[in-house]
C-alpha cells in the first residue's frame, strides 16, 4: 500500500501524484517505470516515474485518464492509498555527454522526459526541449523543463501557444539550424514514429521510450513485446528505451489497440 | 534435521504390517479419484479432483505393503517418508501422516495435486512389478495434507531456537517456499522477497484454480508465516533492492529462486498480431489478475476459437482454462504425437474429457490477421515422425505440401520459457550459463559463495517438485556452510 501525499491537476485529464515509495525513490534513475495497481481488484499498469525525492521517500507520477484504471487513479485524493507500486523497472536511460541533445515530448510524455532532461543537462549537454500538445492547456511541466533546458520550443496543433505545428516541425527546425548529436522522444506512439521518420532523414541518432501494454512488467508475460531491428524485444526488461529508427511502430500501434 | 516421527521399526508399524497378508492387500483395487463431471466443470473454476474420503484413503493406504526397502522414496525429489505417512493413514492417524509429510515438504497439499507421481514415486512402486496399478501415493498425500488443513489440528513442525543468521530468499514460488520452510526450522531468520503483488509464484500466476485452488496455497504460505518467515511483496531484487542493499541489511546468505521468466515464441510470421499471446500472459491474466471474473479490471479476450501451441502441462492448463472462459472450440496444436507429449497423463485425460480437440503432428507456420491486426487464422503444417532426436523422442518432420488454414480468434503460445535476465544482469560477478541460467555447483552454490540458486532460474523450465527439491538441497548446503559443518 502506497499513500498518495499530494495531487495536482495539470489539465482536466492529467494529474500529478506524489506517492510514498521510499525504496523506489532511492533506487530509481531516469527512464525507469513502475507498475501500479489502484485497488485490490485492479489491473497492473506501467507508469513512468517523473521525479523522486529520496529524503521524503516519494516518487512523482503523472497520469493521464485514458482507461478505466487511469481514470480511477486520477480520481484518487491525497491520503488515499494505491494498492501496489512496484519498481523501479526497466533499464535506466544511458545518461552521458553527447553534445547537443533535442528532447521532444508530447502530452504526458513530458513527465518521463523531465528526469532525462535533468540528467542530460547535469552531464554537460546542451539541451533543447521541444514540448508539444494539441492545445495550450495540455502543455505540462513547462516551468521545470525550462529550468534544465538551454532552450524550450513549444508547439501546439491549434497554435494557441508557442508555434503552430507538430512536434516534428519543432525538432526539424533545430536539426536544420545546428548540429544535433541525439534526439530523445517520448509521447504517443504515433508521435514517436514521426519524430523517428524525421530524424532518420538527417541521420540523427534517436531514442524513444515505449509505453506498451504490460501485465507483470518483470519479463514474464511477453505482452509488451515489440519488434526492434527485426528481433523480438520485451519493453519491460530490454527497454523501455530503444533506437527509434529500428522500432516497428506500425506493429506496436496495432498491438496498443488490443 | 530431526529423524522421522514414523520409523519403519516403530511398534505400531510392525503390528500394522501383520494385520493383513500381502495377498489381502493386493486384492484391493486401486482407488479412483472422485471428479466433477466434465460438462459441469467447464462451466466453473471448481477443483476437478474432489479428493478421497477417509474410508477410501484408509483402504488405499492398506494396499501399501510397507516394503523393507521402499523404492517409492527414491523416486521422490524431496525424499518424503512415503510408507511412514501412508501407514499413519492406514491406522487412522491423519494428523500424524501430515506431520510426516511436513518433515520434508513445506507444500504437501500442493505436491499431492501437481506432482507427476506416475513418473516419480508411483513409477517405483512394487505393485507395478507385479503388473498391478501403483499405490495412489499422490492422492494419499493430498488426503493427509487436506485433512490436516481442514481439521484445524496443529501440524507445523517445531523450529529450532533462533541462530541469529539472516537469509534472503528471492522469489516466492515452490523452490523459495521449500527453502524457506527448511531454513526457518533450522532457526534462521528468513525474509522472502516477491516481485509480484501475491506470494506463491507459479503456484498463483501459473497453475489454474481448478487444478490447485489458491486457498490451498495460502494455507501453506500462512503456515510458513506462523513459523516466522517474513514475506515482502512488490519488491524486485536487482531493481527495488540491489545485491549491495541486501549485504548492507546484514544478510548472511541469499537463495535466488526467481523463476523462469521470458516466454518463448516461435519466430513465425504473424506472431505479434493482436490476440496471439504467451501462455504466461494468458494464465497470469486469469489466475493472478482474475480476468474474466466480474469486478476485476484486467481484460482477457472472450472468443469462440482458441488454439494453444505446445504439449506440456502449461499447454494443458491453457486449453482447459480456455474452455472455462467460454471458448466453444479449443484446439491443442502439438508438433509431435500424443506419445511424446510432456504433459501429465491426468491433464491429457481431463483436457480430452472437457472437449479439447487434439491436433497432434501439427505445427503452425504462420498466423494471418484481419484488417484490425487481430489474428483470424493459422496456417498449420502437418508433420510425421522421423528418426529419434537427442532427447530420444522421434523428431517430427514436415509432410511436404500439407498445410491447412484453420480459422482461430486467439492463439496461446506455450512452447517454453527462457530464464529471466533480471537477477543475472543485476549482480556483478554472478556466473551465468550460455542458456542464461545461473551457474551453480552440485550444492546449488553460485560463483558468489553466499548466493545459492534453484528452481527454474537454474533449470530453465522444470516442475514444481524439482524446484522444491532444489529448495531443500540448497537449504541443506547453505546450512552446512553457515554452521561450519
Amino acid at each position: 500500500m502506497n499513500k498518495i501525499i499530494s495531487k495536482e491537476h495539470f489539465s482536466e485529464k492529467v494529474v500529478k501524484l506524489v506517492v510514498e515509495a521510499p525504496m523506489i525513490a532511492k533506487a530509481r534513475r531516469p527512464g525507469h517505470f513502475v507498475i501500479v495497481i489502484d485497488n485490490e481488484r485492479g489491473e497492473r499498469i506501467p507508469l513512468t516515474i517523473a521525479d523522486a525525492d529520496v529524503a521524503a521517500g516519494t516518487i512523482t507520477l503523472v497520469v493521464q485518464a485514458i482507461g478505466d484504471s487511469t481514470r480511477a487513479i486520477c480520481a484518487m485524493e491525497p491520503g488515499e492509498y494505491l494498492h501496489d507500486v512496484t519498481g523501479p523497472l526497466g533499464r535506466a536511460t544511458d545518461i552521458r555527454h553527447f553534445g547537443t541533445v533535442v528532447c521532444s515530448g508530447g502530452g504526458v510524455g513530458v513527465a518521463p522526459l523531465l528526469p532525462i532532461i535533468k540528467g542530460l543537462k547535469d552531464a554537460g549537454n546542451k539541451v533543447i526541449s521541444v514540448l508539444a500538445a494539441r492545445t495550450k492547456e495540455l502543455i505540462i511541466l513547462e516551468e521545470q523543463v525550462r529550468q534544465y533546458s538551454d532552450e524550450v520550443i513549444i508547439m501546439t496543433d491549434d497554435g494557441s501557444y508557442g508555434t503552430k505545428g507538430l512536434v516534428t516541425n519543432g525538432v526539424e527546425s533545430v536539426i536544420e539550424r545546428e548540429p544535433v548529436d541525439l534526439v530523445v522522444t517520448i509521447g504517443p506512439a504515433v508521435m514517436m514514429k514521426f519524430v523517428a521518420l524525421t530524424t532518420k532523414k538527417y541521420n540523427v541518432p534517436t531514442l524513444c521510450s515505449l509505453n506498451t501494454i504490460m501485465v507483470d512488467g518483470t519479463g514474464m508475460c511477453g505482452a509488451c513485446r515489440v519488434t526492434v531491428d527485426g528481433k523480438m524485444r520485451f519493453v519491460c526488461v530490454d527497454g523501455p528505451e530503444f533506437d527509434a529508427h529500428k522500432v516497428d511502430f506500425d506493429e506496436m500501434i496495432l498491438r496498443l489497440k488490443a | 534435521m530431526k529423524e522421522t516421527i514414523a520409523p519403519r521399526d516403530a511398534e505400531w508399524r510392525e503390528e500394522l504390517r501383520k494385520a493383513h497378508t500381502p495377498k489381502q492387500r493386493m486384492a484391493i483395487p486401486r482407488v479412483k479419484m472422485p471428479e466433477l463431471p466434465a460438462d459441469y466443470r467447464v462451466t466453473c473454476n471448481e477443483e476437478v479432483n474432489q479428493g478421497l474420503s477417509a474410508e477410501m484413503a484408509v483402504l488405499e493406504a492398506t494396499r501399501c505393503m510397507d516394503c523393507p526397502d521402499p523404492q517409492c522414496m527414491t523416486g521422490c525429489p524431496v525424499s518424503i517418508n512415503i510408507p511412514g505417512f501412508i501407514k499413519n493413514i492406514e491406522r487412522g492417524q491423519f494428523a500424524q501422516a501430515a506431520l510426516v509429510l511436513k518433515e520434508t515438504s513445506a507444500l504437501p497439499a500442493v505436491c499431492g495435486r501437481v506432482c507427476p507421481q506416475e513418473r516419480q514415486c508411483e513409477s517405483k512402486c512394487i505393485y507395478l512389478k507385479m503388473g498391478r496399478p501403483a499405490v495412489a501415493i499422490g492422492y494419499l498425500e493430498r488426503f493427509a495434507a487436506d485433512t490436516a488443513r481442514t481439521s484445524g489440528e496443529q501440524v507445523t513442525p517445531a523450529c529450532e531456537a533462533p541462530n541469529g543468521k539472516k537469509i534472503a530468499v528471492v522469489g516466492s514460488g515452490p523452490a523459495a517456499l521449500s527453502f524457506a520452510g527448511d531454513m526457518v526450522r533450522r532457526g534462521y531468520d528468513i525474509t522472502v522477497y516477491e516481485a509480484l503483488h501475491e506470494i506463491g509464484g507459479v503456484l498463483k500466476y501459473g497453475i489454474p484454480e481448478f487444478r490447485l485452488p489458491n486457498a490451498v496455497v495460502d494455507v501453506e504460505i500462512d503456515a510458513l508465516r506462523s513459523q516466522g518467515v517474513k514475506m515482502i511483496k512488490d519488491c524486485v531484487i536487482g531493481k527495488t533492492l540491489s545485491y549491495d542493499d541486501l549485504l548492507n541489511e546484514g544478510f548472511d546468505g541469499i537463495f535466488v529462486a526467481s523463476g523462469a521468466g521470458l516466454p518463448r515464441f516461435m519466430g513465425i510470421p504473424g506472431e505479434n498480431l493482436v490476440n496471439v499471446m504467451s501462455s504466461n500472459e494468458y494464465l497470469t491474466r486469469i489466475n493472478l489478475m482474475h480476468a474474466g471474473t466480474p469486478g476485476y479490471a484486467t481484460p482477457v479476450p472472450k472468443v469462440d476459437r482458441v488454439a494453444v501451441i505446445g504439449g506440456g502441462n502449461t499447454a494443458m492448463d491453457s486449453v482447459r482454462t480456455a474452455r472455462r472462459m467460454g471458448a466453444k472450440e479449443v484446439m491443442l496444436v502439438y508438433r509431435r504425437s500424443e506419445e511424446e507429449m510432456p504433459a501429465r497423463l491426468e491433464e491429457v485425460k481431463h483436457a480430452k474429457e472437457e472437449g479439447v480437440k487434439f491436433m497432434t503432428l501439427s505445427n503452425p507456420v504462420e498466423y494471418l490477421g484481419d484488417e484490425r491486426g487481430r489474428v483470424r487464422a493459422m496456417r498449420v503444417q502437418r508433420m510425421e515422425l522421423g528418426e529419434p532426436d537427442a532427447s530420444g523422442r522421434r523428431s517430427p518432420v514436415a509432410v511436404e505440401g500439407a498445410i491447412d488454414e484453420i480459422p482461430v480468434d486467439l492463439v496461446i503460445v506455450s512452447v517454453g520459457v527462457s530464464p529471466n535476465p533480471l537477477i543475472p544482469n543485476s549482480i556483478a560477478g554472478l556466473d551465468v550459463t550460455s542458456r542464461g541460467t545461473i551457474a551453480v555447483n552440485d550444492s546449488l552454490q553460485s560463483s558468489i559463495p553466499m548466493i545459492f540458486a534453484g528452481g527454474d532460474i537454474v533449470r530453465g523450465g522444470a516442475t514444481v517438485i524439482l524446484a522444491m527439491g532444489d529448495g531443500r538441497h540448497a537449504a541443506q548446503a547453505m546450512h552446512e556452510m553457515l554452521s561450519g559443518k
